[in-house]
């Protein structure tokens, strides 16, 4: 009992940090109809930016996290818009995928080439001291993963629904047009979600990286995984992500503990594949209702 | 284009691609072999991605299946004329069950489930030992032998590929013309005009990724008696995108744009040789430039000079708009 405790507790700490990257992946999704295949190079590289301000620039931990947060956004936010997203938008969906692939392999390979193909130690926020909940063991630092996780989402939601800047962005996602008439600042709610998915991703990055080690080959698997965490909780909302992710994150444990650990990295897919069959909208989505 | 002026461009392109291997090293000859194989990958992923419009992420794990069909047999004795069918009709079978789900609704969603399959693919290649090697691999798979025409040797076996090259482009192109193949385009083009003309799109769709995907077998059972020796790790997500980016580089929609793509792929990391470990980081972003300035592809970098220099006339510039109204 105490083991399957322990083992639900870090799966949810683990999925509360997919859960951070498949909301901004459903963000961008939504504001721009951007499918980012670059997702988990952008979870993959703010924790480099971190270890190149503490290893070249001997600055300490807290301020490196601070530089790291401010360069992914300029960088995975700002760069990324007007470079990559904002001039090959009107090519068409199809091209832009095609762009945020290859932008995936220009990420990893460039940290690979210029920092270091090996795995790089990064410092926890927290401490990782063991403690006893009801007999089961769990780390203090997946305790505050999750709750910084959860917290987030709360003060996330709480902005796209009871600001104005946030209900704005909400109607920019579901009609430009409509939302463009209205008066709604289109453009500029685009540029707020680009920014929002580099925040999101820079802070699930330092949350992760201390517990999987940097690595530039690291967006693979969490990229993929928080695309299904955001198709399995429904594409066209928040806490579809949110549920998408912690499911990923608790079953993905239960399988490697109860089951089999060779194949702990098919269930997720298998997943997809089964609720696309079933529920193409997601668990929590509501239907959209044109199949063309 | 004058009428005669193309088929004499085939002829003399396929007159070089006879004379072209005469005389080099096996190096050189090995390198042209593949980039045949890929051409025909590439071409399959044409279908689906540039006639019909969806991402297949699986490319590389339909090699793996023709791949490892083809040797498996072949290792038991079968001869590779009868194997690469059984490869085809198995890659065929499976893009219909892939499809069928992911193409049942709106969006990309094929390009996820089909990157989740490659993923799976490449995990059973490397979990089940009994079957397939696990990360050993398969070894030793004799080349097709032919009788009088034994292709054990380099220059022999490119001819060989080049012919089975030459007929799937034939096929390929004899199912771009037909009416059939004419539903892609339209559904490329328009897909809510294209089915209210009476297209069933799903259906045509799933057709092209099925058909798309035995062509990334029958490029994986050339692949099995060229290198003699195939293990997991040739078939993962990064081939697969490495041929998605060789139609994409090439021309996505365009005949000839694979063959160009994938001699841009397979040439460049020889050409970029003095850049040592930067290749890659060099070619993603050409892609992206690229993208951002010719999102046509190399190919359509000849159509765009054209109408520099020879606009096209055109009576109504209001229709295009009209025409995409959706």
């Amino acid at each position: 009992m105490s083991q399957l405790l322990q083992v639900l507790l870090s799966g949810l700490a683990t999925g509360s940090i997919y859960a951070l990257v498949a909301i901004g992946f459903t963000l961008v999704w939504q504001a721009a109809q951007t499918v980012n295949f670059a997702q988990g190079e952008f979870v993959m590289l703010p924790a480099f930016f971190v270890l190149v301000a503490m290893g070249y620039f001997g600055l300490p931990f807290l301020p490196a996290l601070l530089v790291g947060l401010v360069l992914s956004v300029l960088v995975l936010g700002v760069l990324f818009k007007k470079l990559i997203a904002e001039p090959i938008l009107p090519h068409g969906g199809i091209t832009l995928i095609i762009a945020t692939m290859a932008l995936g392999i220009f990420l990893k390979e460039s940290v690979k080439e210029f920092y270091s193909a090996e795995a790089q130690p990064f410092p926890s926020i927290f401490p990782n001291d063991p403690i006893d909940i009801f007999g089961a063991v769990v780390s203090l630092q997946d305790l505050f993963n999750l709750a910084i996780s959860l917290g987030v989402v709360v003060v996330l939601t709480l902005f796209l629904n009871r600001t104005r800047t946030g209900r704005c962005m909400q109607a920019t996602a579901q009609n430009p047009a409509v939302a463009e008439i209205l008066g709604v600042d289109v453009k500029r709610m685009i540029l707020y979600t680009f920014l929002i998915n580099a925040a999101l991703a820079a802070l699930a990055s330092f949350l992760i990286t201390p517990v999987y080690l940097a690595k530039f080959s690291n967006g693979e698997t969490l990229g993929l995984i928080a695309f299904i965490a955001a198709i399995v909780g429904g594409f066209n909302q928040i806490r579809g992500a949110l549920v998408g992710g912690l499911l990923i994150g608790v079953l993905d444990n239960l399988t490697a503990t109860y089951v089999t650990a060779q194949y702990r990295a098919a269930l997720p897919l298998v997943l997809l594949i089964v609720i696309i069959m079933l529920r193409p909208q997601g668990l929590m989505g509501t239907s959209e209702g044109r199949s063309v | 284009m004058k009428r005669w002026l193309r088929p004499l461009l085939l002829v003399l392109l396929l007159v070089l691609a006879i004379i072209a291997p005469l005389g080099q090293g096996n190096y050189i000859v090995y390198t042209l072999t593949s980039w045949l194989i890929f051409s025909i990958a590439a071409m399959g992923l044409n279908l689906t991605l540039g006639y019909a419009g969806q991402i297949s992420l699986a490319q590389a794990s339909f090699m793996a299946i023709g791949a490892y069909t083809t040797a498996l047999l072949t290792l038991a004795g079968w001869h590779w004329v009868l194997a690469m069918p059984l490869g085809l009709i198995l890659c065929f079978a499976v893009g219909l069950l892939l499809g069928y789900p992911a193409l049942r609704v709106k969006g990309h969603f094929l390009a996820f489930v089909t990157l989740a399959f490659n993923t799976l693919v490449f995990l059973i290649l490397r979990n089940e030992e009994w079957l397939t090697g696990g990360s050993y691999g398969l070894v030793g798979m004799p080349r097709p032998d032919f009788g009088l025409f034994s292709t054990m040797k380099q220059l022999p076996f490119y001819y060989f590929t080049l012919g089975i090259t030459v007929i799937a482009s034939l096929v390929m192109w004899g199912i771009v013309r037909s009416p059939w193949g004419r539903a892609f385009k339209a559904l490329r083009e328009n897909p809510v005009r294209a089915e209210s003309l009476g297209v069933d799109t799903r259906r045509i769709t799933l057709l092209a990724f099925a058909i798309g995907s035995v062509y990334g077998g029958l490029a994986g059972a050339l692949i099995t008696p060229l290198v003699q020796f195939i293990e997991p790790g040739s078939f993962g997500v990064g081939h697969s995108l490495r041929i998605l980016l060789m139609v994409v580089v090439g021309g996505a929609g365009y005949f000839f744009g694979p063959f160009l793509g994938a001699g841009v792929v397979i040439m460049l990391p020889e050409m970029l040789r003095f850049t040592a470990g930067y290749y890659l980081i060099i070619y993603s972003a050409l892609v992206i430039v690229m993208l951002v300035f010719v999102p046509s592809g190399l190919i359509g970098i000849g159509g765009r000079l054209r109408e520099k220099f020879r606009p096209r006339r055109e009576v109504r510039a209001d229709m295009r708009e009209g025409a995409r109204l959706q």
